[in-house]
């Protein structure tokens, strides 16, 4: 009785979860304009939001930024976490207390303080500014998902290489790298998927042309009329389930050989 | 490996996390003109109402949040172990779509003559509600948009992952000996709950409340989606001065300033209530 009072409650909250972005998804098969009168079955949204430019266009901006600033926050990102290990206690604290800040602070509130410091160092709004900032907010969790590979790793591994004279860089591109590589790998595709997802903060500073996917969408809901939007959405529900889909599966596979290791910054 | 591998990133943060925040600083404490006031935080006192009503719809959101979220962590860490990945990747899942068009599919499901009202109106509610109440003007749907509680609702539909997961990893490390032994000692399984697994679910459930309640209070998008302009919350507050019409970055950085200070008053109050409980639980160790 318990067991199924419980299993009953999941239904209702993955109901409550689910609910709105199924109706979502089967509107944009809606042949009548209306978000909520069923008027049967079409493909015509599709087909307009493959030839809006200004949504293919926005699409491109966001991927170019999301691989740009992913890959600048893993190499940063990954260079910090190895110098903060070896750092001492105090300078260790300040780093990672700094380091914390952006995943503590709202999102509006960094966007804000973006703004103001492109508007004071004069930097024109547009890839530039949009690559800078998301760097700086996804960098972090790139560091704090390298960080405790570093600790598991074997401290005479290093030396090791070292004795039997390989070179500083040898020695950390064939014995450190490849032990922290899952480290850096998760912290790679968190990076990606947080500046993909971002809204607020690209919001603030993204000009008014190189607008990314998420900005367009805003001003899309914001005159809230076409199924296009509809249409968007199953599309880039479907793209993430995909991508889950894999991570999943490389995880489980990881999980098999080694230990568990948590997807989200959460856990710390 | 050296130290001086983490440079670069020292000077990266000290440009891009540091410096910005001390230029909201500088701005919240100078005028138009650029010379030193405190007129942008006597000027707040107008929009104390925005303040009030963002820190209420924000604690309603984070309470409800915590009501929906505890019992559904608790009962997905019960699941046997396969289930419980599959269930922690649903739960992921919308949150990874973009949060925008999770809040747009709530308009139609929330309007006049959306999902609710037609419903309504087909099992005869509104009827029913019309003959009973006799207004002057029949209803024909009920208000549910451009409301309080519809902004409260997007507020928990988007947040309640933040509350479900840390709470989630909390539970999962419980020592299961910890319960056996309460269980043991002779403890009916409320008492168990009350005073070993809440107690030390407690980190999960502060790290759950500050992840909700901090985007909550701040956010633009749910209170101009589903509050229509009628509900402004600070976040609309600081969007206007920074991005609208009412253009005022350095009125706009007090405001910022001002809620991050209360923000950060919140967190602490609410840390000191964790330290006690904390200790509570350590007691019954």
């Amino acid at each position: 009785m318990k067991r199924f009072f419980q299993q009953f409650y999941l239904l209702l909250i993955f109901l409550f979860l689910y609910a709105p972005i199924f109706t979502l998804m089967l509107f944009s098969f809606n042949a009548d304009k209306s978000r909520v009168i069923w008027q049967g079955f079409t493909l015509d949204w599709y087909v307009e939001l493959l030839h809006d430019s200004t949504i293919i266009d926005s699409l491109y901006v966001t991927l170019v930024v999301a691989f740009a600033s992913a890959l600048f926050a893993t190499i940063i990102g990954t260079a910090a976490a190895l110098g903060i290990h070896c750092m001492g206690r105090r300078a260790k604290g300040v780093y990672l207390t700094v380091n914390s800040i952006p995943m503590s602070t709202s999102d509006t509130i960094m966007g804000v303080t973006f703004m103001l410091l492109f508007a004071m160092l004069a930097i024109d709004k547009g890839y530039l500014t949009l690559i800078l900032a998301h760097i700086t907010f996804s960098a972090p969790y790139v560091v704090l998902n390298v960080m405790p590979k570093l600790r598991q790793l074997d401290k005479n591994a290093y030396e090791a290489a070292l004795d039997l004279g390989a070179t500083p860089a040898q020695a950390l591109h064939k014995v450190i790298l490849p032990e922290i590589m899952p480290g850096i790998i998760t912290g790679a595709i968190m990076a990606f998927t947080l500046s993909v997802d971002d809204f607020v903060v690209s919001y603030f500073t993204a000009g008014t042309t190189s607008q990314p996917l998420s900005v367009v969408i805003y001003s899309m809901t914001r005159r809230r009329i076409s199924p296009k939007i509809n249409a968007l959405s199953t599309l880039l529900f479907l793209a993430v389930l995909i991508l889950l889909i894999v991570i999943n599966f490389r995880q489980s596979r990881d999980g098999r050989n080694k230990k568990h290791q948590p997807l989200k910054g959460v856990e710390n | 490996m050296k130290k001086y591998l983490a440079y670069p990133y020292g000077v990266w943060m000290a440009v891009f996390i540091v410096a910005p925040i001390l230029l909201v600083v500088f701005y919240a404490f100078t005028g138009k003109s650029g010379a030193l006031t405190l007129d942008n935080f006597t000027n707040m006192a107008a929009y104390a109402s925005i303040f009030g009503r963002s820190f209420l719809l924000a604690f309603i959101a984070t309470v409800v949040c915590l009501l929906l979220g505890y019992p559904l962590a608790y009962i997905m860490s019960r699941q046997p172990p396969r289930w419980q990945s599959f269930y922690m990747m649903l739960i992921m899942l919308p949150m990874w779509m973009n949060f925008l068009l999770r809040t747009y599919a709530w308009m139609s499901i929330l309007e006049n003559n959306g999902f609710i009202n037609q419903f309504l109106q087909n099992i005869g509610f509104i009827d029913l509600l019309n003959s009973v109440l006799q207004p002057e003007t029949p209803i024909r749907y009920l208000p549910l948009i451009n409301t309080g509680g519809a902004v409260v609702l997007g507020m928990v539909y988007n947040f309640l992952p933040f509350m479900v997961l840390p709470i989630y990893n909390v539970l999962i490390k419980i020592d299961v000996k910890i319960i056996e032994a309460a269980q043991d000692l002779g403890a009916p399984s409320q008492a168990v709950f009350r005073k070993v697994i809440f107690p030390l679910s407690m980190p999960g459930v502060i790290s759950g409340i500050t992840m909700v309640f901090v985007p909550a209070v701040s956010t633009f998008v749910i209170s101009k989606t589903l509050g229509g302009g009628k509900e402004m919350l600070i976040g609309d507050l600081i969007d206007l001065q920074f991005m609208g019409n009412a253009y005022n970055p350095q009125l706009g950085s007090a405001i910022a300033l001002v809620m991050m200070a209360l923000v950060f008053l919140c967190m602490l109050v609410m840390n000191r209530f964790d330290d006690g409980s904390g200790e509570e639980g350590g007691l019954l160790l």
